[in-house]
C-alpha cells in the first residue's frame, strides 16, 4: 500500500480509506538536452495552428519528414527519417519518402517521434475525481464488509468507460495514447478485482483487444482473504476447482456466479493474461507456482521486490510492471524496494513495463518519468521507450496495431521537443489515426484565462469568466 | 527578506542558540510567560555539524540560489560554512578538492512541506503518528514528538540533495499543531537532527480534509464550520494573549492599528490580567500572532486562500505560504503582493474536488508577479527525493506557455524561496558568504531526469557521495534486511 497523506487516492491504497495518511541523440549525452533544439513557442504555436487548420479538411494522408523516428522495433531508431500515413495507417518509415499529391507535410526538423505512448494501469474515464465517488466506477463491493467477500470476475469495469471524461485530453497532449483500465479491489470484493481493458485517448467509446483479468496478492490484501495471505491461494485454488466442476455451484461454499465461472474459464489453459498487483518477492515465487500448474498466462503489476526472483520471471516470460520511483519500504511487502528494479529485470532477460503508483489516472502523464528515472538508474534507454510501447502492446494483446512505428499499425504518433523520456521535454503534437490531435484539454482552457492579465474593472474590464476579458 | 520572518528568526535565535547548540541553551525556559516567551524550547535542538576540513570545488556551473548563475566558478567551504564563491579560488591547507569540471553546484534543496518521519516506511499503523485526529484543533501537539529519525525516507531524500526540510502534522485538522525544521542528517534523536534557530511553523488547513474528518463527529461538516472553527481559536489565543504581555510592537515603522481585542489603553496588559495556567494551544497560537510561529496553511482553492489572508487580518497573523495551492496561479499577484509564498507541486490535480482546476503551469504564474516566491514541495517520500525533476517539468510547460524561465532562477524554487518560508533564509538556501555550508554537486544539469546528486554537503561536510558507500546513510531499520538470501537490501544503492 502506498500511503500519501494528503488525498491522492491510488489504486492500491484501496483497502484503507486512509485520507488522512489523510531519442533522442543520446550519443550527444543528457546534459547537453536544454532547448537548442526545440523550437521557440511562437514557432511551436504557429505549427499547431497549421496543423489544427488542415484537420478540419480530413487530412487523411500524412507525410511527416526529417524526424529522429524512435520506432520501438528491432530496427530501434532512425535519423532523418520519414513516417507516411494514409486512411489512418502508417504506410512506410523509411528515408527520402514522397509525399503523395494532396498530402499534408510536417518538417520535424530532426525532432524525436515516437508511437503514442502507453499510459500505465489507470482508471481515466472510469473517475472523475478521485475523492467524489459518485464519479468513480472501477472497483466492485457488492458485499458490506470484508467477511461478505463477494467474487466476480466477470465484472468489468470498461463498460462504465467514460470517453468524454475530461481526463483524456490533459492525458493525451502529453503523449499518452492509450492505457489499460484497470479494476480495483476493496472491502467487500476480493482479492479477483474483475476485468479491465486497452482503451486509446481518442474519444472512442469502446476498448480493443483482449480483457484482462485483476488479481491482487499480498499483505495489503491480507483483509480480503481472512487476514492471511496464505489464504489468497486458498481461494483461487477453490475459484479453479468451482470452473473446473470439482465444486457443485449449488454448494454452500460456492463463490461464482455462472458468468463467473465462464469469465474465469477463459482465463486458464493459456488463455486470457491475468495482471497480478503483488509486490513481495515470496509471494511471486507462490504465483510462479500457481500459475504454472493451471497454466494461467500471467504479468505482473507493481512488483516491488521482483528482482529478487528476476532470473524465475525471465524463464516464466512473465512481464513486470514496475515503478521505478518506488525505492521505500513503503510496506513489509516492499523491504527490498530499489529504483534499480527495472534495469536489474530486464538485465536477467525480463520483458519491463511501467505503471504507476500514485495517482495513475490523473497524472498519467508522470508515466514518461518513471521511465527517464529507470533509464537513469540502469536500465537502457530503448527499454525504457519499450516499456511505454513495445511490452505493454505485446503484452495487452494490442501489439498489432499500437506500440510502434512500421508499416500497418495505427497511426498514433507524437513528435516532442527532446528526449520523450525527459522531464524537461514536452510533445509538441499528437496525431490519432494519422490526423493531428488538437492540444487543447480543460487545463490549457484554465492556463490560458490566467494567462492573460485582467483589465481592472475599474477600467471597464470584464471578469475573467467572459471570454475576451484578457487583454 | 519578509519583516516578520526576520523578527521570528531573531526572536528564535535568541532562544535556539547559532550553530551546534548545546543543550543548556535553553536557560531561557524558566523565564515568565510575557511578551515573545510562547516559543520556549524543552526539547532543544543538540544538532552538532561534522567537523570537516575544507571543500573546494572548482569548476562547475553555479546556481547561487539569489538568481545567479556563475560558469567555471569555484565554491569554498570551510568551518561549516559557505566562504566564497567566484573563479580562481585558492584553497586553503589541507582542504579537499572536487573536481567541478561539467558538475553543476546548487545550495542544498529544501523541502517545506514533508512527513517523513511522522507518517515513515514502512508506513505501519504503529508509526502513523502524523495526524492528532482527535479535535479539530490541536495547535498543542509538536510534530517533532512523532518524528521517527529512523525513517529510511531521511536518506533517499539526502540522496536526492535534501539539506533541510520542515516536518508538519498531517492535514486532518483545522490546526494541526507545530512543524518543525530539520537539517537532513542522519541521528538517533530528532532534537539532533534539528535546525538550530530555526522557527517551528504553524500547520493549518483550509478546505476538504477538515470536514470530511470531522463531519461525522463533532463537526466542522462545511467550510463555514472550519472558518469559524479557525475564529474561535484565535479568539482564544488573543485574549491569552492579552493576558500574557499582548502582542509585540511591529517593528515595521507602520503607524500601529488597533486590533478589537486590544483594551483602550496601549498597557493592554495589566497586572492582574496576567497568570493563569498556562495553556499549550493558546502558546501556539499566542506565537503565530506574534510571529514567532510561521503559519502555514494546506490550502488549494484561490477563494479559500483570500478567506484565510482576511482570517489573518482579523487576527492579526501573518501567512508565511500556502501549501498544495493548486489554483494559487489565480491568486498570484495579490500573493506575491502580500509576500505570501506558495509552496507547490508540479503536475498534482484531480484526486479530489479541491485540485480539480490544477495546471502544470501553476509555480511558472505564481513565480511571475514582481517580489513573488513559488516554492515546489513534496508532501511524499517518493517526491521529496526529486524536486529538481518537478521543477523540470513546471519549467518545460511555463516554456510551452511562453515564459522562459532559466535555471538559475528555477533553483530558488527548492532553495532561497523554501528557506524564506521557513525563517531560515539568513542561514542557509544560497550559496553565499557566511551561509551554512549546504551544497549539492550535481552530475550535470540538475533539470534533467536524468541528474543525480553526486555529493551532498551539510554545513561543510559531505554527508552522502553516490560513488562512495562509506558516504551513504543506511538506518538502523534496513540493517540486515534480506540477509537470509544474502541480497542487500534496497535503498538508493
Amino acid at each position: 500500500m502506498r500511503r500519501f497523506i494528503e488525498f491522492r487516492r491510488s489504486r492500491h491504497n484501496r483497502l484503507v480509506d486512509s485520507f488522512e495518511l489523510a531519442c533522442c541523440e543520446r550519443d550527444a549525452g543528457w546534459s547537453n538536452w536544454g532547448w537548442s533544439n526545440w523550437s521557440s513557442p511562437t514557432r511551436s504555436f504557429l505549427l499547431i495552428g497549421l496543423l489544427l487548420a488542415s484537420m478540419g479538411a480530413g487530412a487523411q494522408e500524412l507525410l511527416i519528414r526529417n524526424a529522429t523516428v524512435h520506432t520501438a522495433t528491432a530496427q530501434g531508431t532512425l535519423k532523418n527519417a520519414d513516417v507516411l500515413v494514409s486512411g489512418g495507417t502508417i504506410r512506410a518509415v523509411g528515408t527520402g519518402l514522397s509525399a503523395p499529391a494532396g498530402a499534408q507535410v510536417i518538417d520535424a526538423q530532426g525532432r524525436p517521434v515516437t508511437p503514442t505512448l502507453f499510459g500505465g494501469i489507470t482508471e481515466i474515464g472510469l473517475e472523475e475525481v478521485s475523492g467524489e465517488k459518485d464519479t468513480v466506477d472501477d472497483t466492485l463491493a457488492l458485499g458490506a464488509e470484508t467477511k461478505q467477500m463477494t467474487v466476480r470476475p466477470e465484472f468489468d469495469v470498461t463498460l462504465a468507460f467514460n470517453p468524454d471524461s475530461i481526463l483524456i485530453p490533459v492525458t493525451r497532449i502529453e503523449g499518452i495514447g492509450w492505457t489499460l483500465l484497470g479494476a480495483g479491489t476493496a472491502t467487500g470484493g476480493s482479492i479477483v478485482a474483475g476485468q479491465g481493458g486497452i482503451v486509446r485517448l481518442d474519444g472512442s467509446a469502446d476498448p480493443i483487444g483482449p480483457r484482462e483479468l485483476f488479481l491482487r496478492i499480498g499483505g495489503d490484501a491480507a483483509g480480503l482473504s481472512g487476514n492471511s495471505r496464505a489464504a489468497q491461494w486458498m481461494i483461487l485454488d477453490q475459484l479453479i476447482d468451482e470452473v473446473r466442476g470439482r465444486i457443485s455451484p449449488d454448494a454452500n461454499a460456492a463463490l461464482l456466479t455462472p458468468a463467473g465461472r465462464a469469465t474465469l474459464a477463459k482465463y486458464l489453459n493459456g488463455g486470457g493474461r491475468v495482471v497480478v498487483q503483488v509486490n513481495r518477492a515470496a509471494d511471486i515465487r507462490q504465483l510462479l507456482r500457481w500459475s504454472a500448474r493451471h497454466n494461467v498466462r500471467i504479468a505482473i503489476a507493481g512488483g516491488a521486490e521482483a528482482w529478487r526472483v528476476a532470473p524465475m520471471l525471465a524463464s516464466a516470460k512473465v512481464p513486470v510492471f514496475v515503478d521505478p520511483l518506488g525505492n521505500l519500504p513503503m510496506d513489509f511487502d516492499q523491504i527490498g524496494a530499489t529504483m534499480e528494479n527495472a534495469a536489474r529485470l530486464r538485465a536477467a532477460g525480463v520483458q519491463v513495463g511501467f505503471t504507476q503508483s500514485g495517482d495513475a489516472s490523473h497524472n498519467a502523464r508522470k508515466i514518461r518519468q518513471l521511465a527517464g528515472n529507470a533509464v537513469a538508474n540502469g536500465l537502457p534507454w530503448e527499454d525504457g521507450l519499450a516499456g511505454l510501447t513495445r511490452v505493454p502492446a505485446e503484452t495487452f494483446g494490442v501489439a498489432d496495431r499500437l506500440g510502434s512505428i512500421a508499416p500497418g499499425k495505427r497511426a498514433d504518433l507524437v513528435m516532442w521537443s527532446g528526449d520523450p523520456l525527459e522531464v524537461n521535454a514536452v510533445a509538441l503534437q499528437v496525431w490519432m489515426d494519422g490526423r493531428a490531435i488538437p492540444m487543447r484539454s480543460r487545463q490549457t482552457e484554465l492556463r490560458d484565462r490566467y494567462l492573460k492579465t485582467a483589465a481592472p474593472a475599474a477600467d471597464g474590464g470584464m471578469p475573467r469568466a467572459y471570454p475576451a476579458s484578457g487583454r | 527578506m519578509i519583516r516578520p520572518l526576520a523578527a521570528a528568526l531573531v526572536a528564535a535565535l535568541a532562544i535556539g542558540g547559532a550553530q551546534a547548540a548545546p543543550a543548556d541553551s535553553s536557560a531561557s525556559s524558566s523565564t515568565s510567560r510575557s511578551g515573545n516567551s510562547f516559543t520556549q524550547d524543552p526539547y532543544p535542538s543538540t544538532y552538532q555539524r561534522i567537523a570537516a576540513a575544507p571543500v573546494l570545488i572548482s569548476g562547475a556551473t553555479v546556481l547561487t540560489g539569489t538568481g545567479q548563475r556563475l560558469d567555471g566558478a569555484d565554491v569554498l567551504l570551510q568551518d561549516g560554512k559557505v566562504v566564497a564563491v567566484g573563479t580562481g579560488l585558492q584553497a586553503p591547507a589541507g582542504a579537499t578538492r572536487v573536481d567541478g569540471t561539467g558538475k553543476w553546484v546548487t545550495p542544498g534543496l529544501i523541502d517545506v512541506h514533508s512527513h517523513l518521519g511522522v507518517y515513515p516506511s514502512p508506513g505501519v499503523s504503529a508509526h502513523s503518528d502524523g495526524n492528532e485526529m482527535t479535535a479539530p484543533t490541536t495547535p498543542n501537539v509538536w510534530a517533532e514528538h512523532s518524528i521517527w529519525p529512523q525513517d529510511p525516507g531521511f536518506a533517499t531524500a539526502l540522496a536526492g540533495g535534501i539539506t533541510s526540510l520542515q516536518i508538519l502534522p498531517g492535514s486532518a485538522n483545522l490546526i494541526g499543531g507545530r512543524g518543525v525544521t530539520l537539517k537532513n542528517v542522519a541521528a538517533t534523536t530528532y532534537q539532533a537532527m534539528k535546525f538550530p534557530g530555526a522557527p517551528w511553523g504553524l500547520k493549518m488547513a483550509c478546505g476538504e480534509n477538515p470536514k470530511r474528518v470531522y463531519g461525522q463527529k463533532s463537526g466542522p461538516a462545511t467550510r463555514m464550520g472550519n472558518v469559524a472553527g479557525y475564529r474561535a481559536a484565535f479568539i482564544d489565543a488573543s485574549e491569552y494573549l492579552r493576558k500574557n504581555g499582548g502582542k509585540k510592537a511591529a517593528d515595521d515603522g507602520q503607524p500601529k492599528k488597533k486590533r478589537w481585542w486590544q483594551s483602550s489603553s496601549d498597557n493592554s496588559d495589566s497586572e492582574k490580567d496576567t497568570g493563569g495556567k498556562r495553556d499549550l494551544k493558546l502558546d501556539t497560537l499566542a506565537g503565530a500572532i506574534n510571529g514567532d510561529i510561521l503559519v502555514h496553511i494546506h490550502c488549494y482553492r484561490a477563494d479559500e486562500m483570500a478567506v484565510m489572508l482576511d482570517l489573518a487580518k482579523e487576527f492579526g497573523f501573518k501567512v508565511a505560504a500556502f501549501h498544495h495551492g493548486v489554483e494559487a496561479y489565480k491568486l498570484a499577484d495579490r500573493l506575491a503582493a502580500e509576500n505570501v509564498c506558495g509552496a507547490l507541486w508540479a503536475d498534482w490535480w484531480g484526486f479530489k474536488m479541491e485540485a480539480f482546476d490544477g495546471i502544470q503551469e501553476n509555480i511558472a504564474l505564481v513565480d511571475r508577479p514582481p517580489n513573488s516566491c513559488a516554492i515546489v514541495h513534496s508532501d511524499s517520500g517518493e517526491g521529496i527525493q526529486r524536486l529538481n525533476q518537478e521543477a523540470a517539468k513546471a519549467m518545460a510547460h511555463a516554456k510551452l506557455a511562453g515564459i522562459d524561465i532559466p535555471p538559475e532562477r528555477a533553483i530558488r524554487w527548492m532553495t532561497q524561496n523554501a528557506a524564506k518560508a521557513l525563517g531560515i533564509v539568513e542561514k542557509t538556501g544560497t550559496l553565499e558568504p557566511g551561509k551554512m555550508g549546504d551544497v549539492v554537486v550535481w552530475n550535470g544539469n540538475p533539470f534533467s531526469v536524468y541528474a543525480h546528486a553526486e555529493q551532498v554537503y551539510i554545513d561543510g561536510a559531505r554527508v552522502f557521495d553516490r560513488n562512495d558507500r562509506s558516504r551513504q546513510p543506511l538506518s538502523d531499520f534496513m540493517l540486515g534486511q534480506g540477509a537470509s538470501a544474502g541480497t542487500s537490501t534496497g535503498g538508493v544503492e
